[in-house]
């Protein structure tokens, strides 16, 4: 739970609203881009003291080029500021959440006086970093207690088992020893296709005995090979599975309680394709309920979609967004950066 | 989170009941609703400008003023709008005159590609056809295997002469695939493509490569039904890029609005021709705009549920039930099954939710305490068979036991005891009358909370022979002829 230390509470929306954060906000300073976490289980006493531990050299990456203006469509015009919203909602944020927005955009300017394109566009990108600027966006692996397990769920087809590839390799390359779990035991060829990543990865690679076994099994044969080989992180890949489908969801909770016999369950992320429309919501919703997700990654960032469903459901939810999948290729993937992000969205 | 689009309206038209005409504003107001709701459920925001521009039109105009029920007026009309703009009827597969009939399959990446060409070639062979997938992903890792293993679920021929994962050259493969189908007198070719962005102009010209190369009869773009406002972007890009005749909409089985359909259709011009619904290779089928249109506004989506029944509940346990009822056999046993069979179809609330106007019981929905059911299967289970088979052994140490054992209370025991001897002595009755169907409900199933709806009611329902169901869902199945609807099946729960 490391970063909890600095956890804000998550403000209800309404809060966005309040005049006074306004436009004396300084840029907070950038926060470390990657998570802190160490290699060896020792700084349970005091995470955020001057570091005795190995720290292990993150790699910054930006995923600026992955990031679509808002205003590839609708130009942005300071004169007519509800175009704005329609702006919004084409890069998936949604009605109220563009609502609101524009709102507050435009009561900000009025007290700022901000009317320029400049100015205004300034205001917009604050007032979105602000709502995605959280404290805990590193992954949770300081806690002391290894290995860390990281469990991924999502939907069918967002990426679940590339993220799993490109995080594998980042942790790897970090000094990190990975153990990877296939628990995908269900599409075809699933865990063929993990076993490839963990190769590239160098990553261990626990596989399914049989064809079609139970996927909490194979979770738990993970827990037990990472504590066996003494492995840092221990990731647990899952079938895609639609939220509404009851039984699925059940198998999620079961490989949950399964995992939690042996480890403590680190992170939890959820993994959403920023095409995704409003369904996103419905999706972070029920996955927070069964699996007690602790992040998302936003993936297939490179195409022409811009992700703002994620706004809602780190706003909504507060589950905050922290890892970005920005192509194919094994290295492209960054931490999620809100700032950035924002600057993106209105350049 | 999103209300039903009926209801909303009719609470915009409230308070206009005195008058006895809609003036422009009321239309706003309903169209700003509309909007709204269409953007809620992912349609494209310019698809749902010009949409509203076409249903403002009409529904200034007298078709709208002279019905009765102005807001209904306004729900067809874009029902209507939206069915057109959706492909109104139903379009099918080309197939080629002579040889193989071919088809290439595009879209992004996780659009669900491998598995649809999986489905696509069981349902050809199911019509008869002998087809053939072709391997021309060789972009992602174990796409080839994938496509193999799916194609040996089929039950059809994978052509993959390349390992995949980066290695080959996919226009090659498909050329390569169309001799081999030729000399092998296949009658359809699927061909299963990469995962392609649209702005990536190398990948792009590879399909164009490979649209060249194996010239198809139909070129399906392939989207997944949760993608949100790029759904034009993407539909164009591939429109322009490849060229596309049809489109296959996937995870249609999820809770996702859909809105895309609308998107990519009015975008594309293009008809949706079929729909994933599932995962496994028989979820698959032609696609229906009508439903569509429902699902998009939120209208429920009878049919949809029906089908969800169907496929649950087993036919042949259905049938063993109504003969244990015609001999007075049915036990607690056989409830808690019925109990289990319904809990398959999901979340309760998820159901009702589906009936047409389940938004004005939206509170009596929250209410609704899915552990009931739970709990009466707690009941149920800390029963020793015997009780199960004889509830009158049932006394009241027996009861504080089985209390104690499932975390309830004698008073809930004894409810459902009572619940369940009523329901017993009703089929018995029902028995005895021979009727041909279960009617709408039963009535021993646990309470729930608000009052809502078939199960409490529907006794009487009953009582009157062959009357129709006093369930909505049945009633509608009925109604509309469906076998499920007055089938013999035990799976009829007046829910």
């Amino acid at each position: 739970m490391g970063f909890l230390f600095w956890k804000k509470k998550a403000k209800p929306e309404d809060d966005a609203a309040e005049p006074a954060v306004v436009a004396e906000v300084v840029p907070e300073p950038i926060p470390e881009f990657a998570p802190e976490f160490t290699t060896e289980a020792e700084p349970e006493s005091k995470p955020d003291a001057e570091p005795q531990k190995v720290e292990v050299v993150l790699p910054k990456r930006s995923f600026a080029k992955g990031i679509k203006s808002l205003f590839t469509r609708i130009k942005f015009d300071p004169e007519n500021l509800d175009e704005l919203e329609d702006a919004l909602i084409q890069a998936d944020f949604g009605v109220d959440a563009a609502e609101r927005i524009v709102a507050e955009v435009k009561s900000r300017a009025k007290k700022t006086g901000a009317s320029t394109e400049t100015e205004l566009k300034n205001l917009l990108a604050e007032l979105i970093a602000e709502n995605l600027d959280r404290e805990d966006r590193g992954l949770n692996l300081s806690s002391g207690k290894l290995p860390y397990v990281v469990l991924v769920v999502g939907v069918n087809g967002v990426g679940k088992t590339t993220t799993i590839g490109k995080l594998s390799k980042y942790l790897s390359e970090s000094g990190s020893k990975v153990v990877i779990a296939a628990a995908d035991t269900f599409r075809a060829a699933a865990v063929e296709q993990i076993a490839t990543w963990a190769e590239r990865a160098n990553a261990i690679l626990v596989r399914p005995k049989t064809e079609g076994q139970d996927p909490a099994s194979v979770a738990f044969e993970g827990t037990e090979r990472a504590i066996a080989e003494q492995a840092d992180v221990l990731i647990i890949d899952t079938a895609g599975r639609l939220q509404n489908k009851v039984d699925l969801m059940n198998e999620l909770e079961k490989i949950r309680r399964v995992v939690e016999k042996n480890c403590e369950i680190a992170e939890v992320l959820l993994v959403i394709d920023a095409t995704t429309g409003q369904n996103g919501l419905v999706q972070a919703k029920a996955f927070a309920e069964v699996a007690k997700v602790t992040g998302v990654a936003l993936t297939k960032l490179d195409g022409t979609a811009k992700g703002g469903i994620v706004y809602s459901i780190q706003r909504e939810l507060g589950i905050p967004v922290k890892l970005v999948g920005v192509g194919e290729g094994i290295t492209d993937f960054a931490f999620f950066e809100a700032e950035e992000f924002a600057r993106g969205l209105v350049s | 989170m999103f209300g039903n689009l009926s209801d909303r309206l009719v609470d915009t038209f409230k308070n206009l009941r005195a008058k006895g005409k809609l003036s422009a504003s009321d239309i706003d107001a309903t169209l700003r609703e509309i909007r709204r709701a269409l953007l809620e459920a992912d349609v494209a925001l310019e698809v749902v400008k010009s949409f509203i521009e076409a249903v403002r039109v009409r529904a200034l105009s007298d078709e709208v003023n002279k019905a009765l029920n102005p807001a209904q007026q306004v729900v067809q009309i874009v029902n209507e709008e939206l069915v057109t703009i959706l492909g109104g009827q139903q379009r099918k597969l080309t197939f080629a005159k002579t040889g193989p009939t071919v088809v290439m399959l595009a879209g992004l990446q996780g659009s669900g590609k491998t598995t649809l060409a999986g489905k696509l070639a069981k349902w050809l062979k199911g019509q008869g056809q002998t087809p053939m997938l072709v391997a021309a992903d060789l972009q992602r890792p174990n796409a080839v295997n994938q496509l193999q293993v799916v194609g040996e679920r089929a039950g059809v021929e994978v052509f993959a002469p390349e390992p995949g994962n980066g290695q080959g050259d996919p226009v090659k493969v498909s050329k390569d695939a169309l001799k081999y189908a030729e000399k092998k007198q296949f009658s359809v070719v699927i061909v299963d493509t990469a995962g392609r962005l649209g702005i990536d102009e190398e990948l792009m010209q590879q399909a164009k490569d490979i649209r060249k190369a194996v010239n198809p009869d139909e070129v399906l773009f392939v989207i997944d039904s949760m993608i949100g406002q790029d759904a034009v972007n993407v539909a164009k890009a591939f429109e322009d890029g490849v060229g596309i005749t049809g489109v296959v909409l996937t995870k249609l089985d999820g809770d996702a609005r859909g809105g895309a359909a609308l998107s990519v259709s009015s975008v594309t011009g293009k008809p949706i021709i079929f729909a994933s619904t599932g995962e496994g290779l028989d979820a698959f089928e032609p696609f229906y705009p009508d439903r569509m249109a429902s699902r998009i506004l939120d209208m429920g989506d009878i049919l949809t549920l029906i089908e969800q029944a169907q496929k649950q509940f087993d036919e042949a346990e259905a049938a063993k039930l109504a003969d244990k009822i015609a001999k007075s056999e049915f036990t607690l046993e056989d409830f808690l099954e019925q109990m289990q069979q319904l809990k398959k179809m999901g979340s309760m609330k998820d159901l009702l939710a589906k009936l047409p106007g389940a938004g004005q019981m939206k509170n009596q929905l929250a209410n609704f305490d899915e552990k009931e059911i739970d709990r009466t299967e707690a009941i149920i289970r800390s029963m020793t068979p015997m009780e199960r088979q004889q509830p009158r052994v049932l006394n009241g140490s027996r009861r504080l036991r089985i209390a104690k054992g499932s975390g309830t209370t004698v008073t809930e025991v004894n409810s459902l005891v009572n619940r369940f001897e009523q329901a017993a002595k009703m089929m018995k009755t029902m028995a005895k009358g021979a009727m041909p169907q279960l009617g709408g409900g039963m009535p021993g199933m646990p309470n729930i909370g608000g009052g809502y709806v078939g199960g409490g009611k529907s006794k009487k329902n009953d009582k009157k022979k062959g009357s129709k169901s006093g369930n909505p869902a049945k009633r509608a199945a009925e109604n509309a002829g469906n076998p499920y609807g007055n089938s013999n099946s035990g799976s009829s729960f007046g829910l």
